[in-house]
């Protein structure tokens, strides 16, 4: 399966690279890791007149924690985030995630900010921001602007970046002490996409559950928050009772379809499953000092 | 027609410059341009692993990346890499094993268990499972993988401590 | 434990060092570790072009028109040929047997005239300077197609309303057959217990990493064909060439260097094979072809899509009455060429209740056209699937009887002293192992150990299953299984051993090497029965020019058929050489001996010349030697097994699972075999064949199928939709030997290649039900995914 013909621009600044969006429209595809694009390409699925190779921008790379959030540039590597003791400190859920994506070699190449454009509701990333309260850095080249997570996941593989925009930096909102992560998915094998997946996120305090943020990945459209369940939860010391109500709800706010392997009935019922396995797993934490 | 690109690429130690096709992935251009067979195309989408290469010493798929990326990049093949002797040892333990049987794959996989023996110097069964799980392998079931690495794992850390001895 | 210690001290310590036996690392897989491998695709020619088919994207549908105007003119294209251009170099060909009575297939053309019949067919050969060019240049080619009506279901296959695929057939059946004993019926009336299960198995296929490759050269001036392959079989290959070419056998060579990973897969000749063979006859200058991975899964033949009905009428003490089973096997459209896609049903058949005493059986079979990828043999060929009934249906009787399934197996397997005999398929058995296998099977797993640790865990909500299956497999083939069918595909194998100018010795086999390890177990062989250090040894294999004529490796023959011929071969060289020094030395042949590259007096013990100054001696100076003698220090051997129709060896297997009953996940834990391949060459090397062939089978039961829609279009034909077993899930796998050597050669040898494939699907199938048992549920339909264990444990309704 050889890529069909394509020209490879080598963009070098941000405005660059939206300037050639605008020009190329959707003739044009951007390039950063590429684990995802290339093996498109080679499989002639997409047919792109042109690739704009980001991956020298330098300000699109760098993990830093400056204003109060984490910034992760979009090239930033899964593979960097993986190693990153920053992340480890301020945003776990990252940390705990990162060895589900692929392997390791996949990992040395791809990057957040192509995970996120991308959108693929079975991937870590889109749930993790999510469910960290992670806001989206969007530039035209000229004017900057922030997307929370929440609003940045519009359908399947669409997203609210608009013709010319490109993904520059997620940003996440540094946790207080109380705060705990959780991530766990279910896959056939080590390393393929989740049939499901959960990543929360809750303030702990005295054994008590707050401010849950409970999203899942691969039963709808876009990463899936449980809005029944946070609200179930909140509060509670997340005890067998809730629990049960909290998995309950799930059915108003997921919507798994069926695939090759597995039924929606099953992804439903798999989310229920991880939901109690994800507050058991956040519980059993230690308090953080 | 596409227009070419010129690129330097350092291949094993030595530079090659090449205009390039821009839709050439690298296991392409290394097998067909430069004659590094010892690098192999198993599926052209990433999964199965038999292509992997390093590039600036990060093990890869050669097969998602287009040959043109790896422009003023210094490229390690199965050749150059086994020819600098960094990795005797796990070959050597894939040889005692018998951790290979047709080698097609064997040159990802030593790849791989090269880069989890630096990262993870006393991996487990089970990590050491987990990190190879990237490479597919139709032959041996990977018993034997795992045992070689094993091996290989025990025997670097006879010679680090050895070495801290001194 | 690989390096022997050579003694250079005395004749009887040199000759009492042998190498068969003896765990012995691959001296040739060096090279492999090093990059230093050569597939096929790593051979280039001189103005080597680049084929890519254009391949039907329908199950079935006729081809209306085939514009390539705007494609002969892109970049870098040499030539379109159409398979009605390319039935005037290739002849067709059809894929049966004439002892699989009544039989029947349609002639089929390497690249398809008229009408493709499953998505995947080649209907046009682009050939271009590239790979890549040639790809763009299928993008121009317009087709127009009529979409015919498409058979993807084999249970309504035979249906009367469902359309006939071949009009000149009066059904989709492709072959029928029966077997009775006579007295089932009255096994089942007066049986204390019957059971009744259905079991499914999802059609897969092989995933060698190393795709099918193949580079035809062809030579006009001289008329020679030349044809770099990836194969199993280069003999077969050649004389099929030969003949659908018309080119006389001693023009065409095939040559096969290191194989990526085979399995069956590359031991049949593929439409793909003839139509490159063609592109060069029409080109005049060498085609190279390799299937792309998602090419592959459309083209690369597929196997074990079948559903059995099975019923066991046993008696109150456990004693099996009698088997019933009724096959249904859905193929592709055609049967694949030359060895037919009825063996594997065919095999059910034979071999289902294998390893059990009882004398009642019955067995139907039909096998089915339809519009899929066509399948034929794959590692195993019917055994997982004979093995998964036979011993699912004896695990429900086990439960069903309050018996323990290790208990219930030994008081019907054959006993160890009661060979020869025959099972009640009428099998022929020479003398095999199941109750030693059995003894050690439950030693080597401490099974009451697992029994109490399973039941602990139960207590917690903790569900682990143990599961086990027995079986025999066929190796060593006779003529039976091709070539009374009309085949030529060789029963018999040769070796050529010669010593050479400086008394190193070489051997040429037939049977070629795809990394399970023969070049080495021949050089062993050659090493012990020539008398000389391994590291003295040359194998070559895999070039028909080169070695003798001989058959390739399939039904695990390549120990124990391509072994014997390289002891006798080797032992009549030994003869030779024996000859020659008592020649030279004027001595009695009797007062020498042959060890470790040396002639020595057997009196004295000590050395008297090595085989280098014999070959010197015999090249350089016949005029040392009686004017009467001539050295003959090349010998060639051949072997065919004559006394068995196969020489069956057996095995056993147990599975430890733990089920995740919320997620229905199924966790591999441990997994054994022991396995009796009569004499053991290789250890090492025996146990990995095991090791992969158990995983292989694991993938089948857990992970593998090509998933079909009702358009008969498949769903998952990449990596990443296809699930091949990876590490990570895979249990650490113990092995252990018995050896009941065959009497049918002085090796002893049997094959070992397939025997982890049969046992696995049973052993795991097993071990999940046993799990599941405390909630009265079972899966019976292969690949067990959560979803079908769910269903079974009522999580889920759909």
């Amino acid at each position: 399966m050889k890529a069909p013909q394509f020209d490879y621009v080598r963009v070098t600044s941000v405005a660059d690279a939206a300037a050639q969006l605008r020009q190329h429209g959707d003739d044009a595809r951007l390039l950063a890791g590429g684990q995802t694009l290339l093996a498109t390409l080679n499989m002639r699925l997409s047919q792109p007149k042109v690739l704009l190779d980001i991956t020298g921008i330098k300000e699109l790379h760098g993990i830093s924690v400056q204003h109060g959030y984490l910034r992760l540039g979009a090239m930033v590597r899964h593979v960097e985030i993986e190693r990153s003791a920053t992340v480890a400190k301020y945003v776990p859920l990252l940390t705990q995630a990162a060895p589900h994506l692929a392997h390791a070699a996949i990992r040395n190449r791809g990057t957040i900010g192509g995970s996120l454009a991308l959108a693929d509701p079975s991937a870590e990333w889109p749930a993790c921001t999510l469910a960290a309260d992670g806001e989206l850095v969007l530039s035209d080249g000229s004017k900057e602007r922030r997307v929370m997570a929440g609003d940045f996941f519009i359908d399947l593989y669409q997203t609210d970046l608009r013709p010319g925009e490109l993904v520059t930096a997620v940003e996440f909102p540094l946790p207080g002490p109380q705060r705990r992560f959780a991530f766990a998915e279910l896959a056939r094998r080590h390393g393929d996409y989740a049939i499901v997946g959960i990543a929360i996120a809750a303030d702990v305090v005295g054994g008590v559950l707050d401010e849950m943020r409970i999203v899942f990945l691969g039963v709808g459209n876009t990463p899936m928050r449980a809005l029944g369940a946070e609200t179930a939860l909140n509060g509670t010391r997340g005890e067998l009772a809730q629990v049960g109500e909290a998995v309950g709800s799930l059915e108003e706010d997921i919507a798994p379809s069926n695939d090759l392997y597995t039924s929606a009935e099953t992804k439903s019922h798999l989310a229920g499953v991880l939901l109690q396995r994800a507050v058991k797993l956040l519980l059993n934490q230690g308090e953080p000092s | 027609m596409t227009d070419k690109v010129l690129t330097r690429i350092a291949v094993n130690g030595v530079v090659y410059e090449r205009w390039i096709e821009p839709r050439q992935h690298l296991v392409d251009y290394l097998r067909d341009e430069l004659g590094f067979k010892g690098t192999r195309a198993g599926c052209e989408h990433g999964v199965c692993g038999a292509c992997a290469v390093r590039i600036n010493g990060e093990t890869v798929r050669g097969c998602l990346t287009l040959a043109v990326q790896a422009d003023g990049a210094a490229v390690e093949t199965i050749e150059g890499i086994s020819d600098s002797g960094a990795i005797s040892d796990l070959q050597h333990a894939f040889l005692q094993h018998n951790a290979l049987q047709c080698g097609f794959c064997t040159a990802g996989m030593l790849l791989s268990a090269d880069d989890l023996l630096k990262a993870e110097p006393g991996a487990n069964r089970e990590q050491i499972r987990a990190h190879m799980s990237g490479n597919y392998c139709r032959c041996s079931g990977y018993h034997a993988i795992v045992d070689a690495i094993e091996t290989t794992r025990d025997s670097r850390r006879l010679a680090a401590r050895s070495g801290e001895s001194t | 434990m690989n390096d022997l210690v050579e003694l250079h001290v005395s004749a009887d310590a040199a000759a009492s060092l042998r190498h068969v036996g003896q765990s012995i690392a691959r001296p040739t897989a060096k090279r492999l570790t090093e990059g230093r491998g050569v597939y096929m695709d790593d051979i280039e020619l001189p103005r080597m072009a680049h084929a890519v088919y254009l391949r039907s994207p329908h199950a079935h549908a006729r081809i209306v028109s085939i514009e390539t105007a705007a494609a002969l003119s892109m970049p870098g294209v040499i030539a379109i040929v159409d398979g009605a251009q390319m039935a005037q170099v290739c002849a067709p060909f059809v894929g049966t047997l004439l002892h699989m009575v009544g039989m029947r297939s349609p002639p089929q053309h390497a690249i398809a005239i008229n009408r493709a019949c499953w998505q995947g067919e080649a209907i046009l050969a682009v050939v271009a300077e590239s790979r890549a060019m040639a790809e763009d240049a299928v993008e121009a080619v317009t087709v127009v197609w009529e979409q015919l009506a498409v058979v993807a279901n084999m249970e309504t296959a035979l249906a009367p309303e469902t359309p006939v695929i071949h009009p000149e057939f009066d059904s989709n059946l492709c072959f029928h057959r029966e077997l009775d004993t006579g007295g089932v019926d009255a096994a089942f009336a007066a049986a204390d217990t019957v059971v009744e299960e259905t079991y499914f198995f999802g059609r897969h296929t092989g995933v060698t990493v190393e795709p099918r490759s193949v580079l035809a050269d062809f030579n006009p001036a001289e008329r020679r064909l030349t044809v770099h392959h990836s194969t199993q079989a280069p003999h077969m290959m050649a004389d099929l060439y030969s003949r659908q070419f018309g080119l006389p056998e001693a023009d065409v060579r095939v040559i096969c260097r290191d194989v990526g990973g085979s399995f069956g897969i590359k031991v049949h000749a593929y439409p793909d094979d003839f139509a490159t063979v063609g592109l060069s006859i029409l080109l005049k200058r060498p085609v190279k072809f390799v299937a792309d991975r998602l090419e592959s899964f459309v083209t690369d033949i597929h196997a074990r899509e079948h559903r059995i009905k099975a019923r066991l009428a046993l008696a109150r003490d456990g004693r099996i009455l009698a088997f019933d089973i009724d096959d249904l096997t859905g193929i592709g459209p055609y049967s694949m060429f030359p060895r037919t896609s009825v063996v594997e049903g065919n095999q059910v058949v034979n071999l289902t209740g294998g390893p059990y005493k009882h004398t009642e059986y019955r067995a139907k079979l039909d096998v089915v056209f339809q519009n899929k990828v066509p399948t034929c043999q794959y590692r195993g060929v019917g055994h997982p699937i004979a093995c998964a009934v036979t011993e699912g249906i004896i695990d429900l009787a086990a439960s069903r009887m309050d018996i323990d399934p290790l208990e219930l197996r030994r008081r019907n397997v054959m006993e160890d002293d009661s060979y020869p005999r025959k099972g009640a398929a009428g099998i022929l058995l020479e003398r095999l192992s199941h109750q030693q296998c059995l003894d050690k099977l439950e030693a080597m797993m401490d099974y009451s150990a697992l029994r109490s640790e399973q039941a602990e865990l139960r207590k917690k909500g903790i569900y682990r299953g143990i599961g086990f299956s027995v079986l025999i497999e066929l190796t060593n083939p006779s003529a039976a299984f091709y070539g009374i069918g009309g085949a030529r595909i060789s029963a018999q194998e040769g070796a050529t051993v010669r010593l050479d100018a400086t008394g190193m010795v070489h051997c040429a086999v037939g049977v070629g090497e795809q990394g399970q390890g023969n070049e080495t177990i021949f050089a062993q062989i050659a090493a012990d029965e020539v008398g000389l250090p391994l590291a003295s040894v040359r194998i070559v294999t895999g070039d028909t020019a080169a070695t003798p004529y001989g058959g390739g490796t399939w039904a695990s023959r390549g120990a124990g058929i391509g072994g014997e011929a390289v002891l006798l071969a080797s032992r009549e060289l030994r003869a030779n050489i024996l000859a020659l020094a008592a020649v030279h030395l004027k001595r009695d042949a009797g007062e020498l001996m042959v060890a470790d590259g040396k002639v020595w007096d057997r009196a004295t013990q000590g050395p008297l010349i090595d085989f280098a100054e014999l070959a010197r001696i015999a090249c350089f100076r016949p005029d040392l030697l009686p004017r009467d003698f001539q050295p003959e220090l090349v010998v060639t051997r051949h072997y065919s097994q004559r006394d068995f129709p196969f020489v069956f060896t057996n095995g056993t297997q147990a599975s430890y699972v733990e089920v995740d009953t919320e997620t229905g996940f199924v966790k591999l834990l441990r997994h054994w075999a022991v396995e009796d391949c009569g004499r053991v060459i290789n250890p090492m090397l025996v146990n990995e064949q095991i090791r992969g062939a158990v995983v292989q089978g694991i993938g089948g039961a857990m992970f593998e199928e090509c998933l079909y829609d009702e358009n008969g279009l498949l769903r998952n034909g990449s990596m990443a939709d296809y699930l091949v077993p990876m590490s990570s899930e895979m249990p650490d796998i113990e092995v252990a030997h018995v050896e009941t050597f065959t009497r049918t050669s002085e090796l002893g040898a049997k094959g070992a290649g397939e025997a982890g494939t049969a046992g696995a699907p049973a052993a795991v199938m097993n071990a999940i039900n046993d799990a599941l048992a405390p909630f009265v549920a079972r899966v019976t339909s292969q690949p067990f995914t959560p979803e079908k264990i769910l269903r079974a444990l009522d999580k889920i309704h759909v």
